[in-house]
């Protein structure tokens, strides 16, 4: 009985990191496009964006993102079921069947009071176009009132907020309406004909009108018509879908199809990459899908002869958006975190097995992100606060496993996948801005000090964070559950303590470093810029820490302490400087981020707290209390602590 | 005695005095919020203590020690640490050069404080400067123009600018009196006159003090005149402000320098930003400000320049650009900014003796360390394996 059940557990860890792992994979390989429409190969098409080269797809992707926080649209089918529809569908439908995009419900409003201005249901959350379009004017009269007074982002109002952002997300929804055709186009590709025509002739009647000269006034009203409609079009459309004519003398030269359009008047022919763009977005809103695959293969084969690099470059980036490996492995965290804490109650060793494999896989999963992500922007890990999140996490996660690997009794594990999945969560937060590939300020466009003062100080970040949550661990442990040992406790002291020793070394290491980039760039090494101060901070809670530590002054409880008031000073210095709005690092204000950071100070004050509460109410020192063979007082110290010695704790048989 | 030294170099006085840090880097970031970094530094970074009274009162209170004062205990704390109870052992050797590396910083960031003089040289294209500004502090310039080849100038320092006072220069054979100064001002037009109103001093980060003052030049023949001058009438940037203001309602040449005569020698004199003369030209030959395709944000800026020095026969082109600073004559000229229609580029000039100290600090401290550490790791993986 008992072999089959060690059987039994034995595999279940490999069949667990078998089953992720093949759903990881499965959406790595570029799959068939599901329906008729060879949407996967549209979506690759390369687009230049926020100064850099990007597939259509991620255009898609971020304006959903800024629009409701989700990359996808959650509609009914016409066999009534829910699914989702892909981003680059979605557009699909926007740029060429406006009138069934506009019933999609993809604008979120949480604002009540925004709702009762648009009369929308209180109970809903997503709306149509059509639903809001009747109050599109009065959201860009209250708008116009917030930009005519000049109120900050710092001081709005949620409701200001609210509309800010809704009447950012209803202009570029009309301006990726406009984006690949104009919005009234019914047949772009006949109308694009007709331009085609008129061109010569229209040219020909204005230059005779110019002149005094009789002149066709068909011809030159049908082109006063179009260069209207196509000036309209390069002002609002959003991304520039036209590679540029001449490679070598411009590469940068990239422009909107609208722009392409009114430079045909010049030269007389439309643009290969038009003509390609008006026949996908013709075949798709007729409905035709083996014209429209017929068009986007014929159009990446002539993109990738003559702009290899922009292909290679949005096949890539399309791979990793459907990849989504912060996604992945943040759902596989959690059910590590989940197996690691059962572990600690049930005290099987499957558990513990099954959450370190899968937090293993999580981190591999992680890691192939983080360097997808690298190579797909030439740079250094970390280059915005959306990439700090990301690696602040798979540091503390690798140091994490390192010290499982040491200890192997699941606390590193379940640290690991907690802080893995938090940061993650939080990256993904930052990502509903828009595009976090965006490219660097002038300032920061250097590799050398992205990838030395950056990374350490990141580092320091992801270490003291993770002594914090071993400190939250041993807390709550010890005062609500029976689990903490002495060997236990003993050893979780030991790794805070080696991993404030690490953090104060990247603190310092990057801080100096960060002053050093400084000098080299504006010459000052340092300013009391927040940024920098808060980097300080950390550098100084470290030596706060260890001096305190090697004089005696604090002990085992005492360095759990300070590796929570760790936890405050690192958000402190990660987020809350950039809440101030002074300095050269204020990255743009964070609202949402404010309340989070205050609900994580408060809480991390209240473990405090509990940390402070005296022994005899440890949940995990209740026996110690009840043999009043020593007096209740603080924990041992970890290098000459006798206290705890003899203290078993009791387990429950396997 | 024996006391007092060990209170100096204990681990309690380190904790405290750190702690005490702590706190008041916090206080001096959220501080900053309100009165901007540089009322900040200097009050709370910059002093022995950090003063406090109510809005409108004249009387201050200490309320917490500043960074001077922490700074100096912590140092004295290190030292007479290290002096008494630390021997010089090998396995002391990673803390010993952490600490050095600390005192190399902290009393590099002193000097630097004291010493470092920051200036800026605004180029246009295709011009030269021998001098660069300080935008901070301004000054009161007579300048000998009688010679045409050569000016002598005279400069008198801002912070000597009190009402009442009389300075005598021995370059000068007239005395100098002021009657009013006032560190800020806003131009005000009343009828054809142009006055400036005192205001309050500058805040925040981007803005600036512009002072204005009365002066007098009395002679032994009595005075030559009274005139005010102001940065308002010197600096073309601001100067360009009051035309677009008031335009024609300007008197005719108002932005010229004060002019006068004495003993046969023509004088000017002008309020302007402290000059920093230079033994050598910068010629801005080129600025290019490069954005990324289809954006507004920047990526990069870079400034041709070319160098003349006479004395020593230089002459060379070189390209100053983002996070690539020219080093030269013992200052750094760094890409610190551009005007509008990019063709004016903005070197930052930074003069500091100390700038080495935070390399070589770094390289100790990190070291140091990582020597530390990674003997406790393998002490504690040696114990661990046995």
């Amino acid at each position: 009985m008992k072999k089959e059940s060690n059987r039994w557990q034995r595999w279940v860890p490999w069949a667990l990191v078998a089953i992720f792992s093949l759903w990881v994979l499965s959406t790595i390989f570029p799959r068939k496009s599901k329906g008729e429409y060879n949407i996967r190969e549209f979506a690759e098409i390369p687009v230049l964006l926020n100064g850099r080269i990007q597939p259509i797809d991620s255009v898609a992707r971020n304006a959903l993102l800024v629009f409701q926080g989700k990359q996808s649209v959650a509609i009914t089918n016409a066999q009534g079921d829910k699914v989702k529809l892909p981003a680059i569908e979605w557009l699909l439908e926007v740029t060429t069947r406006p009138e069934i995009a506009d019933t999609r419900p993809i604008f979120r409003i949480d604002h009540p009071e925004i709702k009762g201005l648009l009369k929308l249901d209180e109970q809903e959350k997503q709306f149509t176009f059509n639903q809001i379009k009747e109050g599109w004017g009065e959201i860009e009269k209250q708008a116009r009132r917030i930009t005519d007074l000049k109120i900050e982002p710092e001081v709005r109002t949620p409701f200001e907020k609210g509309i800010m952002k809704l009447n950012f997300s209803l202009g570029l929804y009309f301006r990726l309406k406009n984006s690949l055709q104009p919005e009234s186009s019914g047949d772009f590709q006949e109308e694009i004909s007709v331009y085609r025509d008129n061109i010569k002739n229209g040219l020909v009647a204005l230059q005779k009108h110019q002149s005094n000269e009789e002149y066709n006034e068909e011809d030159l009203a049908l082109m006063t018509r179009f260069f209207r409609r196509y000036q309209m079009m390069s002002q609002i459309a959003y991304p520039l879908a036209v590679p540029p004519r001449d490679l070598k003398t411009n590469p940068d030269g990239w422009v909107t199809i609208g722009g392409s359009l009114l430079e045909s008047m010049r030269s007389g022919e439309i643009h290969p990459a038009v003509n390609a763009f008006a026949a996908m977005s013709t075949a798709y809103s007729k409905q035709k899908p083996a014209d429209f695959n017929k068009a986007v293969g014929e159009y990446k084969r002539w993109i990738a002869e003559n702009f290899s690099k922009a292909n290679g470059k949005g096949h890539r980036e399309s791979i990793f958006n459907y990849f989504q490996p912060f996604m992945k492995s943040m759902a596989i965290y959690v059910l590590a975190f989940i197996l690691g804490c059962g572990y600690w109650f049930r005290w099987s060793g499957w558990m513990s097995r099954s959450a370190f494999y899968l937090t293993f896989l999580a981190f591999l999963v992680h890691t192939s992100g983080l360097i997808f992500r690298m190579v797909l922007e030439g740079r250094p890990p970390v280059t915005n606060l959306y990439s700090s999140a990301i690696f602040v996490g798979w540091g503390a996660v690798a140091l994490g496993l390192i010290l499982e690997r040491i200890y192997k009794d699941g606390i590193g594990t379940v640290t690991a996948s907690a802080v893995g999945f938090t940061t993650l969560v939080i990256a993904h937060n930052l990502s509903l801005d828009g595009d976090t590939m965006i490219m660097l300020q002038a300032v920061l466009d250097t590799n050398f000090w992205l990838a030395t003062h950056v990374v350490v100080i990141t580092l320091g970040y992801a270490s003291t964070f993770l002594a914090g949550f071993l400190a939250i661990i041993y807390v709550l442990r010890g005062v609500l559950t029976k689990t903490l040992s002495a060997a236990t406790s003993k050893a979780l002291t030991r790794m805070v303590y080696g991993i404030i020793c690490f953090s104060v070394l990247f603190s310092f290491v990057g801080t100096v470093l960060g002053g050093i980039w400084a000098d080299q760039s504006w010459g000052r090494f340092w300013g009391w810029d927040p940024k920098e101060n808060g980097a300080l901070l950390i550098v100084i809670w470290g030596a706060i820490a260890l001096h305190a530590r090697w004089g005696g002054i604090i002990r085992e409880r005492g360095i759990m302490i300070m590796a929570l008031i760790g936890n405050i000073v690192t958000g402190f210095s990660w987020f809350g400087v950039n809440m101030l709005g002074v300095g050269l690092h204020t990255y743009g204000f964070m609202d949402q981020a404010f309340k989070w950071l205050m609900v994580f100070n408060a809480s991390q004050l209240l473990l405090i707290g509990l940390a402070l509460v005296p022994n005899k109410y440890w949940r995990s020192f209740e026996l110690l209390n009840q043999r009043g063979t020593e007096k209740p007082q603080r924990p041992s110290d970890p290098d000459s602590g006798e206290l705890l010695k003899g203290v078993r704790q009791p387990r429950p048989a396997h | 005695m024996g006391k007092i030294w060990k209170a100096l170099s204990s681990l309690w006085l380190t904790v405290i005095l750190l702690t005490l840090a702590g706190v008041l880097v916090f206080m001096g970031t959220m501080a900053q919020v309100k009165l901007g970094l540089y009322i900040v530094q200097e009050n709370y970074f910059q002093s022995l203590f950090v003063m406090w009274g109510p809005q409108g009162a004249n009387w201050k209170i200490p309320i917490w020690p500043g960074g001077y004062l922490l700074g100096g205990l912590l140092l004295v704390n290190l030292i007479t640490a290290h002096v008494i109870r630390f021997k010089f052992t090998k396995k002391k050797i990673g803390i010993i050069m952490v600490h050095g590396g600390l005192i190399f910083l902290l009393i590099g960031q002193f000097l630097t404080e004291v010493y470092q003089v920051e200036s800026f040289m605004a180029l246009e294209e295709g011009s030269s400067k021998n001098y660069s500004e300080n935008g901070r502090r301004s000054e009161v310039a007579i300048i000998d123009v009688t010679d045409p080849q050569t000016d002598h100038v005279v400069a008198i320092p801002e912070s000597m600018l009190e009402p009442g006072r009389e300075i005598r220069h021995p370059q000068l054979p007239f005395t100098v009196k002021i009657h009013e100064y006032a560190l800020n001002t806003e131009p005000r037009l009343y009828g054809s006159e142009l006055r400036f109103i005192s205001t309050n001093q500058a805040v925040k980060m981007n803005d600036r003090n512009i002072p204005a003052a009365t002066v007098e030049i009395k002679a032994e023949d009595g005075s030559k005149g009274t005139w005010k001058i102001s940065n308002w009438l010197a600096e073309d940037r601001l100067v360009g402000l009051l035309l677009t203001n008031y335009s024609s309602r300007l008197p005719q040449g108002f932005s010229e320098p004060v002019q006068f005569e004495h003993k046969g020698r023509r004088y000017e004199m002008s309020m302007r930003p402290e000059r920093y003369y230079k033994p050598f030209q910068l010629h801005l030959l080129d600025f290019t400000h490069e954005r990324y395709a289809g954006t507004d944000t920047p990526k990069n800026f870079s400034s041709r320049v070319r160098l003349v020095r006479p004395e020593t026969n230089e002459d060379r082109e070189i390209l100053i650009y983002m996070n690539n600073p020219l080093r030269y004559w013992g200052e750094t000229y760094y890409q610190g900014g551009f005007e509008p229609g990019d063709t004016v580029s903005i070197l930052q000039v930074v003069r500091n003796p100390s700038w080495l100290t935070p390399y070589i600090s770094c390289v100790l401290v990190g070291v140091g360390l990582l020597v530390q550490f990674l003997s406790h790791l393998v002490a504690f993986a040696k114990k661990r394996s046995v």
